[in-house]
Parts: structure tokens; sequence; C-alpha cells
């Protein structure tokens, strides 16, 4: 009993595939070739003329569409589907019938000048290798340079002391620290025919942040009022010492020299120089206040040695 | 740096995208045709050349009447080559179709060929029976879908000229090479059946019907144009230089995967390749009893387990 009825089951179920699948089914003799990836479909089956000639063309032939159509499209929906931007799409393979192409395929492009010239040199394309700041190392370097300092051990700059890769700024760096430390200050130094002169040499200048201490901000900007405010004329003591000694230097060289030339005709001018001079350090000296002491006592050691 | 074949150099970066363009590549465009007009043409090849524009747009240029200006030909109903060769450098076109119509070919239309702007291949086929777009009155596909080719008939497969046809006829109007379709795009079908040296081209529209399971039902219905051709001329191209046209740039052919290999079950292997191993020194389970011994006993204590290969093993 129960084994009929599986039977029946069974027999049933493939007559139901049967049915489904009776919509889609074509006979044909000959399978068709397909070539999914151009969408085309080869049917080399013998066409009945006969056929042909009793029916109708058109029908004929739209009949016949009809059938490889159909057995085109359900090789198409044998390829695999996805979905993309809420749209169902089949993925087609390569096309298989080869067709001739447009143009010749692409030739090698001739190498650069570049190119041929780092091949005649034989250098090779060097990639920069991401170096990231170790914080490690970082910590490393800081306790060494505190001993050094603790120790007063002399360390020289950054990029001085010769490593393994030294790059074109390290060792340009290098060179320029050497010439500039010799007694002139690198002034004297010979330079090579071509080489030019260093640039970025010059006092890096360093600026407050825009947005930062704002009680700093604050005490500055009062100080420079204060100033502007004031007013006694600013005056740098050491300054004005140093100048004042310069121009008693030079009034003394061009005294000596104008004796030594021209004896008679320029005593007056001298004197009246002499006492314009005298005349303005003891002002300056003055003003000073502080000052009065060493202007007139330079004076005095003066002019015991010129007599 | 790139050479431009000679006169035109870019100046800007537009002119050198567009010159890159047309220059040859790896993969290629999408064929262009030139669609023109003899000096003499009837009513029915004028329609039907304007309806094969209207298929195969927009990678089509259709051209009015052009008389040879190159040749002193000034019978611009004679075919001639020369036009072919200018106006594809023109529009970078490699496939051309002419009409002309005279008595003693009437409606004629020429499909042709073109590799490296000189011809390739050119076949003559007459239009005995034609119905044109406008006459058949029903909804059209939209313009520049990808159409499915069928093409039907022993002649296709035995007789070298129809076999040429076939692959100019594919080449023609296979539209651009795409990785993935729409499924629900799939709607414009172009039937072409080879029978007694006739050729029957149908141009329909797909309905895809509900059928029980997945794959739908096919129900067509005729809109495009309806051509009855007859073969006549051909002027195919020389074996090797057919050849010359196929040859892919190595760079297109797919990697092959080394060293795996597949059963005939399915299975799948793959090969490892190892360095020398020294058996004396190979390391296995410690096992207390078989440790070296300093004295006679060391020889019989010292056994090699598993057998490995020195070089190759099999790995599943």
């Amino acid at each position: 009993m129960a084994a009929c009825s599986i039977e029946d089951v069974l027999a049933k179920a493939e007559q139901d595939e049967a049915e489904k699948l009776k919509s889609i089914t074509v006979q044909k003799e000959l399978d068709l070739e397909f070539d999914i990836g151009n969408l085309v479909a080869y049917d080399k089956n013998r066409i009945d003329i006969r056929q042909f000639r009793e029916q109708k063309k058109e029908d004929f032939l739209r009949s016949l569409a009809r059938d490889n159509t159909q057995l085109l499209v359900n090789e198409i929906w044998k390829h695999p589907t996805e979905r993309v931007e809420e749209v169902i799409v089949v993925k087609l393979p390569e096309p298989t019938t080869p067709l001739p192409r447009e143009k010749p395929p692409p030739k090698p492009r001739p190498p650069t000048k570049w190119e041929e010239f780092a091949k005649l040199k034989g250098i090779q394309k060097k990639k920069k290798t991401n170096l990231v700041w170790d914080d490690v190392a970082k910590n490393e370097l800081h306790r060494l340079r505190n001993i050094a300092r603790a120790q007063k051990i002399k360390v020289p700059g950054v990029g001085l002391t010769p490593t393994a890769q030294q790059s074109k700024t390290d060792l340009a760096r290098a060179v320029n620290v050497a010439k500039s430390s010799t007694a002139s200050a690198g002034k004297f130094q010979d330079r090579l025919p071509k080489e030019k002169a260093p640039r970025n040499t010059g006092k890096k200048r360093k600026f407050q942040p825009v947005i930062g201490n704002f009680s700093n901000e604050k005490q500055r900007q009062l100080d420079l009022l204060k100033v502007m405010d004031s007013k006694k004329p600013r005056l740098d003591v050491n300054k004005a010492v140093n100048k004042q000694m310069r121009e008693d230097d030079r009034e003394e060289s061009a005294a000596k020299f104008k004796k030594g030339g021209k004896k008679g005709r320029k005593g007056g001018n001298f004197s009246g120089k002499g006492k314009g001079g005298g005349g303005k350090g003891k002002g300056k000296g003055r003003a000073g206040g502080k000052g009065q002491g060493p202007p007139s006592g330079k004076k005095g050691a003066g002019k015991p040695g010129k007599h | 740096m790139k050479q431009y074949g000679g006169v035109i150099k870019p100046k800007t970066k537009r002119a050198k995208r567009f010159l890159d363009n047309r220059a040859p590549k790896l993969t290629e465009n999408i064929k262009n045709a030139m669609i023109m007009k003899g000096g003499n043409t009837s009513m029915t090849v004028t329609q039907a050349l304007k309806d094969i524009y209207a298929l195969k747009k927009p990678s089509a240029v259709l051209y009015k009447n052009t008389p040879c200006r190159l040749c002193k030909n000034s019978q611009s109903s004679v075919f001639c080559l020369c036009l072919q060769e200018f106006f594809s450098k023109k529009t970078d076109s490699s496939l051309f179709l002419f009409g002309s119509h005279n008595k003693k070919r009437p409606n004629n239309l020429i499909f042709g060929r073109l590799f490296d702007f000189h011809v390739l291949d050119m076949i003559e086929l007459g239009i005995e029976k034609y119905i044109s777009l406008s006459d058949i009155k029903s909804s059209k596909c939209p313009e520049g879908t990808k159409p499915m080719l069928v093409f039907a008939g022993e002649a296709f497969d035995h007789e070298n000229d129809h076999k040429r046809l076939k692959s100019l006829l594919t080449d023609f109007f296979r539209g651009p090479v795409v990785p993935s379709v729409r499924l629900a795009g799939l709607e414009h079908v172009l039937h072409f059946t080879a029978l007694e040296g006739k050729i029957y081209m149908r141009s329909y529209r797909s309905l895809l019907k509900k059928s029980g399971c997945r794959t739908p039902r096919i129900e067509l219905e005729e809109i495009g144009p309806s051509f009855d051709f007859i073969l006549r001329r051909t002027h195919l191209a020389s074996d090797d230089l057919y050849k010359t046209a196929h040859r892919q740039p190595k760079a297109l052919k797919p990697k092959k995967k080394k060293n795996i290999s597949h059963d005939t079950f399915g299975t799948k292997f793959g090969r490892l390749h190892m360095q020398k191993q020294d058996l004396a020194k190979l390391q296995t389970r410690k096992m207390k009893g078989l440790r070296k011994r300093r004295g006679p006993a060391a020889a019989a204590a010292a056994v090699v387990e598993g057998e490995t290969s020195p070089k190759t093993t099999e790995v599943e």
C-alpha cells in the first residue's frame, strides 16, 4: 500500500516538474551552440523547406525564432546573477567567438630620455620607505642626550656623525657646518667653482602662537603701551657707552692725523671740534646720570696721553 | 612620451585624452559604423539605411550623398574604397554600410569592416523584400539595448561565405561588450535564417512571461525592419590578413595558476615545495624512553617516525 502511494507520489512529482518545464522546453535535433558573452546562439539544425513553403513564411520564421530565443534565454539564466542597486543582473562570461580587432595591438612605447639614461647608468627606482618616528627610540635619544649634558660631553648635531645611508640634505648640512666652523666663521673659505651659496642659513625667527597664553599676551600689550606713553626716552646704557667710546676713538685718530698733516691752519677748527665733541659728550653723560663717570674718566686718561 | 601619428601633436590634456581614446588599445572600444548612400539610391535603400542606423545608434554615423573627392571619380554611385578609408579615419569607424541602386544590382547594400583603416571584408547583399520600422506598428525597444543574435540554418556552418557573413553580422550588431546584463533588459532579438541562398533577417521584441520556474517563457513580437537578403558578391580578406587581424596582445591572455591540479573526481590538489630536511635532526614527539643515551644504547634508541619525502609533499 505504502509502496504504491510512494510510487504515485514520485510519478506525480515528476509530472508536475514536466508540466512546469513544459513551457520552456524546446525539442531540437541538434543542440545549439551559444556564445553568451556576445548573447549569440547558433542553430545548426536543418530547416524543413517543405514546412517553410507550406506555412506562411512569417509564421514559420517567428516560431523558429521563438524556439531559438527560448533556448538562448534558458542558457543565459543558467549563469550566476547578482543584485546591483535594486536590479537583478546576470554576470556574463567572456565572449568566445573570435572577432577581428579594430586596430593592431599597441606597440610598446619607446623609452623616454630619462629611462634610457637610467638604464645606461644602472640607476634603479628606489622606493622611499615610509619612515615613522619611533616613540620608544625617542625616549632613548632623550635619555642619551641628558646623560651627555650631565657629564658635559660634547655631542655633535644631527647628521654630522657619518651613518650608512646619508641623504643629500644630510651631507650638505655637514659640509656647511664644517665650513663655518673656522676662526672667521667661514667667511674666507674657498668655494668650489660651481658651488652655490647655502640658502636658509639665516636666523630662524620664532613667533608666538596666534591664540596661546592670554595673560602673556595681555602683559605684553600693556608693557608696549607703557613704553609708548612714557616721556622719557628709552636709553640702552651699553649701546650709548659703546657709541660714545667709538666716537672718541674716531676723534682722536682724526685729530692725530690732522695735526700731523696741517699744522697751523686747521688748529682753530680742531679746537672747535674738540669743544663740540666735549660738549656733546658732557651733555650725554649728564642725561644718563650714571654715565657721567666713564666719559669724563676717559677724557682725563686721554688728555695726559696726548701731551 | 607617446608618439602621436605624425601630424597632430596634442597641446591640451583634453586633446591628448581624445587621441589616446582613438589610439590602438589593449581592450578596444565598440566599433563605430559609417552608413552612407551612393549617388543613385531608391526609396527602399534610403529607408533601409535609416532603419539600420536606428538599430545601430549611437555608435553609427549616417552620411548623405558623398562624391569621392580624392580620386577623380565623378560618379559617386560607384563604390569607392578611398572614401571608406578617409572617412573611417575621420570618425574612427571600422564598420561601414554602403547603399546603392542601379539596374544591374537593384537595392544593393554592402556591409564591410576595416582593420587598421584598410578594408578587411566586404559582402554585398541585395534587398528583395523589405518592411521598414515605420510600417510595422508596435512599440519599439529603446535605443542602445544590446540585442540577442540568433543564426539559424546549416549554411552558416558549412559555407565559407556564410561563415564570414555570420562573423560580420555579429560584429556589426552585437553592441558594446559588457560584463553583466540586466535580466529584464533582454528585449531585442535579431534572427538571421539562411535558406536556399537567401538570408532572412527579422527583428523581434521578446516578452518575458511567467513560467512555472525561474526561467521565463519567451513570446516574440515583431517590431523592427524585416529584410529578405540575397547574397551577391563578396570580397573577403586573405587568410593571413584575417589571422593578423585576430592576433590578441599577450597581456590579454589569462594568467595560469601554477601548482594546482584537479583529480578526475574533482578534488583540487596543490603542490608545496619544501627545503631539504635533515632527517637526523627531525623533532618528533618527545618520548623519554627514546631519548638518545650516551653509549651503545644510543644507536638502538634512534627511531625515525613518519615518512616524508625530502623535496615535495602532496597536500590535499
